[in-house]
């Protein structure tokens, strides 16, 4: 970014709350279904009907309200947002706007190895729209209703935010809580989690924000960054060749990686919000406040700590271990599974283990390596049964199929001899076999001595412990 | 037969004296005989007789209850499964409801027969029965007056007997006014007392569905089906459903009926001011003591109201777009082409006016002044009542300013016309219960007295109802050609 220019970004990110009913009717809320098959009276808006309040969407709310340390309305209204829109069943759209149920709050993110505090200055519920179908309709609109009433938390940041790369941390760290507080699953493909970036410009030292554009629907960390690049580039090119930014809604096109103008202030509809008179004010007591606060999970950056004193873990294996609820989980069974060994535990799963996975885009849930199989191996490791680099291969073989590291280890005769005696014996064959590496070692050629020890390795095949090998035949060929 | 009571009815039905079918018919008959009133926008002659079949087999296994086999009428606003509810519009005239509204299945559960749909104002906005796209109603009274609205169908099919009991609905006095001008006994519920689950909205926080009857003892029969608690329904109440019909004797020795003195002003017609005095005589000939209470805000719940209601029906009314059911208009060029034409073409104009009003009500730079304004209005309106009633039972008082008046009298001026619930409408503001009984007549047209209780008192009116319907003849009344 030009160094005379400094941006300011706020997001409002959309999460689907991961209740089984709709915010406001009985219906599944099951993502991929047929059209139209999950939308029940309620959610096509049809004479008569009326809302009723999902209590889980309001738990899920008041969760993530506590766990980003904000004010939990005493009491919150349901609003109606006025508008016409072809798959808006009833024509407006149940949200909140003066009184949302989540109030003041805050969220750390860290850059470049500094903590930041952003600001999020409210959360409130809705419900989602239905989707309209553009194509295969020969001209016409295709309306499917089946995501029409899914219950959305809209989480709205301050503008605390000042480039792409900040936006992104906030997102990830909002993403990774919600996840752990399970109130979203956080599908950014099936749109569960979607965000909206309000961004400006303005002079470094200025006070007064400059006038934003907000882009709408960028759903993936990817396209934020580069959305939000974009959008930074464009507004000081249009500044600096002496126009203005005008207030506006702008659409983020991946494929040509920029935006482009959707509507402006002007032609921005006027919502006509009013408290909706189906729905009662939502009262939250102190109590439903206490329950929920003492069931909260423990949160990533209390988890993280703990791991640093507990598992006496560097820091970014802490980080990257706690980067899921999942993972973390996975990482403390096979700690514990492992009778102790949790640094080669932290060693293993954010190398071998992550990387089988990144490489077969799993998640860790879908390991095919399980806590228990992969505790198995580490133990053998930790006892010196097999070597490291035997353990690799052990753990090819666990990826691969259904056995048990002790079983693997057996059936392919894998086991470490630790008997010095045997080991002594075939190095002192290697020594008499190999003259020259044994002369180039003594006149100070050091590398000589890897020749030595990979000829021992091999005459073991691979069963020796190489640091054991090393150390023997350094004192061996001492003059 | 049409002339007995819901209890004779029962009684008959019980005592084989006749059967459902034979009761069906005889009123199904009466509604084709009398076509001319334009009272029903369906008659459902096929199911109603089904219905009635097993209501007989029911009452020969000496099962079912009050109600089963007993013929009723549903005002068009409520959704009936499988049939036509077309709420008196255009727009829904092609609607067939997929499900039943809570009312309706509560009826069915009771067993019940539905003799058809009830005429009414389009989405229940007017008080005359004129703004129906089904054309006027007429009062059996005198068929060249309106038989007042927005359930003007049902105050009619009472009074001209084509239906014993039927249900209405009342937003700003669109039970209570009918049925005034029909000479019928009519009661609007406590706000959330009667689901609005299946009963198409035109004011959310202001409609509440009742019963439409010859006498407050029928009344007390069909308030005991439609009343209580619907987890559908997140405005109705969890509260205990009082037997009805069990107090409706009781004494009314040392009741204290409070007379607003805003409501006898000079727009009241003084020939129903002397009806409604002599009704209150009669409650003091039965132990009544009367006062003069204040309600100093009253007369702001005519501006007050208009905001409200407008403002909920134009947000209510927004899912009428032509896209997924109603009325749809011949090939739109585009959406906006879509939703103006099908909007434009199926609603009346006095629909589109209320929508209008409303729309420009919750406007940016407006929504203060009007909205949150009239909001502050309701609950100084609210705010009377409560002081009122604390210190009487009841208050008494008209309902309307005047009775029937010809068709066509009122249409060109709309405020005249909103002028008709300057009685009513005050009570919808404050979600409070009322009645309309028959009081008298003037010039051979009906006066009604209404009675206004506090939240849930609903078997208290009833009684006071009764009571006085047993020392006065006037709701036995029958309209000259429908003995």
């Amino acid at each position: 970014m030009n160094s005379q220019w400094e941006a300011v970004i706020g997001l409002e990110i959309h999460t689907q709350l991961a209740t089984k009913s709709k915010i406001f009717s009985g219906a599944a809320t099951a993502y991929g279904a047929e059209p139209n098959t999950q939308a029940c009276a309620v959610d096509l808006g049809l004479p008569g009907v009326l809302p009723v309040l999902n209590k889980d969407a309001v738990r899920k709310a008041v969760t993530f309200g506590l766990a980003i340390d904000a004010e939990i309305a005493p009491q919150s209204v349901f609003a109606r947002k006025n508008y016409f829109y072809p798959d808006l069943p009833k024509g407006y759209q149940i949200s909140q706007f003066e009184l949302p149920i989540v109030g003041n709050g805050h969220l750390d993110i860290e850059v470049d190895g500094e903590t930041k505090r952003i600001g999020i200055t409210r959360a409130h519920l809705e419900e989602d729209a239905g989707k309209s179908l553009h194509e295969d309709f020969h001209g016409l609109t295709g309306i499917d209703l089946n995501r029409a009433g899914t219950p959305l938390l809209e989480i709205v940041s301050e503008p605390d935010m000042r480039s792409a790369k900040e936006a992104v941390a906030y997102m990830r760290k909002l993403h990774e809580l919600v996840r752990y507080l399970e109130i979203c699953d956080g599908n950014m493909q099936e749109g569960s989690f979607r965000c909206d970036a309000n961004v400006s410009v303005r002079p470094k030292g200025q006070k007064e924000f400059g006038t934003r554009a907000e882009i709408k629907n960028i759903n993936s960390f990817k396209f934020v960054e580069k959305a939000i690049n974009h959008e930074i580039e464009r507004q000081i090119d249009l500044i600096e060749g002496g126009g203005r930014v005008v207030q506006e809604t702008r659409l983020y096109d991946a494929n040509k990686d920029e935006t482009r103008s959707m509507r402006s202030k002007e032609e921005a509809n006027d919502y006509r919000y009013f408290p909706d008179p189906d729905l009662l004010p939502v009262l939250i007591e102190q109590s439903l406040k206490d329950e929920i606060r003492a069931t909260l999970p423990e949160l990533p950056e209390a988890k993280k700590q703990r791991f640093l004193e507990q598992y006496a873990l560097d820091l970014e294996s802490a980080t990257t271990l706690t980067s899921s609820r999942e993972l973390a989980d996975f990482y403390e069974s096979v700690a514990s599974l492992s009778g102790g060994a949790a640094k080669l535990a932290a060693n293993w799963l954010t190398g071998d283990v992550l990387g089988a996975l990144n490489k077969a885009s799993l998640e860790i849930s879908d390991s095919p390596v399980s806590a228990e199989r992969l505790a198995g191996l580490l133990k053998r490791i930790a006892d010196n049964t097999i070597s490291g680099k035997t353990a690799k291969q052990v753990f090819d073989k666990l990826w691969n199929g259904s056995a048990s590291a002790d079983e693997i280890i057996e059936q392919d005769g894998l086991v470490q001899i630790t008997d010095t005696g045997a080991i002594e014996a075939i190095v002192d064959k290697v020594i008499a076999a190999n003259p020259v590496p044994v002369e180039q070692y003594r006149a100070g050629k050091d590398k000589a001595l890897m020749a030595l020890v990979g000829q021992v390795m091999k005459e073991t095949q691979g069963k020796a412990s190489p640091g054991e090998v090393n150390k023997m035949l350094i004192e061996k060929l001492k003059v | 037969m049409h002339n007995k009571t819901l209890t004779e009815l029962a009684a008959g039905l019980r005592s084989k004296q006749f059967s459902s079918v034979e009761l069906t018919q005889t009123f199904l008959q009466r509604i084709r005989q009398h076509q001319q009133l334009n009272a029903f926008i369906t008659v459902s002659e096929e199911t109603a007789l089904q219905q009635a079949q097993a209501a007989d087999a029911a009452l020969s296994s000496s099962q079912g209850g009050v109600l089963t086999g007993i013929p009723i009428a549903q005002k068009d606003i409520f959704c009936t499964l499988g049939s036509k509810t077309s709420c008196g519009s255009k727009m829904l005239d092609n609607f067939i409801a997929p499900y039943d509204a809570t009312v309706v299945a509560n009826f069915n559960h009771a067993g019940a027969v539905m003799l058809g749909k009830l005429n009414m104002d389009e989405f229940a906005m007017g008080s005359s029965n004129e703004t129906s796209f089904y054309g006027p109603v007429r009062n059996p009274w005198d068929t060249d007056c309106v038989p007042g609205g927005s359930s003007g169908g049902s105050a009619a099919a009472v009074a001209a007997r084509l239906a014993p009991a039927v249900t209405g609905t009342d937003t700003g006095g669109s039970i209570r006014q009918p049925a005034a001008l029909c000479g019928i006994t009519g009661l609007k519920p406590t706000y959330g007392r009667v689901s609005r689950y299946g009963m198409i909205a035109y004011a959310s926080s202001l409609d509440q569905g009742g019963p439409m009857t010859r006498s407050a003892e029928d009344a007390a029969l069909l308030m005991q089906v439609m009343a209580g608690f619907d987890a559908k329904d997140s405005t109705s109440v969890e509260q205990p459903v009082p037997d009805y019909s069990a107090s409706l004797n009781d004494s009314l020795q040392g009741l204290k009926i409070g007379l607003p003195k805003e409501f006898f002003t000079a727009e009241l017609d003084s020939h129903i001011a002397a009806a409604i005095h002599a009704a209150v005589a009669e409650y003091q000939k039965l132990g009544a003591e009367v006062v003069e209470v204040s309600m100093p805000n009253l007369q702001l719940a005519i501006p007050a109201y208009y905001v409200i209601a407008s403002a909920e029906c134009s947000s209510n009314l927004s899912r009428y777009d032509g896209v997924r059911f109603g009325y749809r208009c011949q090939n739109p060029e585009d959406l906006s082409d879509l939703y103006t034409r099908s909007r434009g073409e199926a609603f009346g104009s006095e629909v589109k006016r209320r929508i209008l009003m409303g729309t420009y009500a919750l406007s940016a730079g407006y929504y203060d002044a009007y909205y949150l304004k009239a909001q502050q209005v309701r609950r100084l309106i609210s705010d009377d009542f409560k002081r009122a009633l604390a210190d009487v039972d009841v208050l008494m008082g008209p309902v309307t300013p005047s009775t029937a008046f010809r068709i066509g009298e009122k249409t060109g001026d709309p405020i005249q016309m909103y002028l008709e619930d300057i009685y009513t409408i005050a009570i919808n503001l404050a979600g409070l219960p009322a009645m309309s009984i028959p009081a008298g007549f003037v010039d051979g047209k009906p006066v009604g007295l209404q009675v206004i209780g506090n939240y849930f008192s609903e078997a208290k009116l009833l009684n006071i109802g009764h009571r006085y319907q047993q020392v006065t003849d006037w709701h036995q009344q029958v309209p000259k050609g429908f003995e």
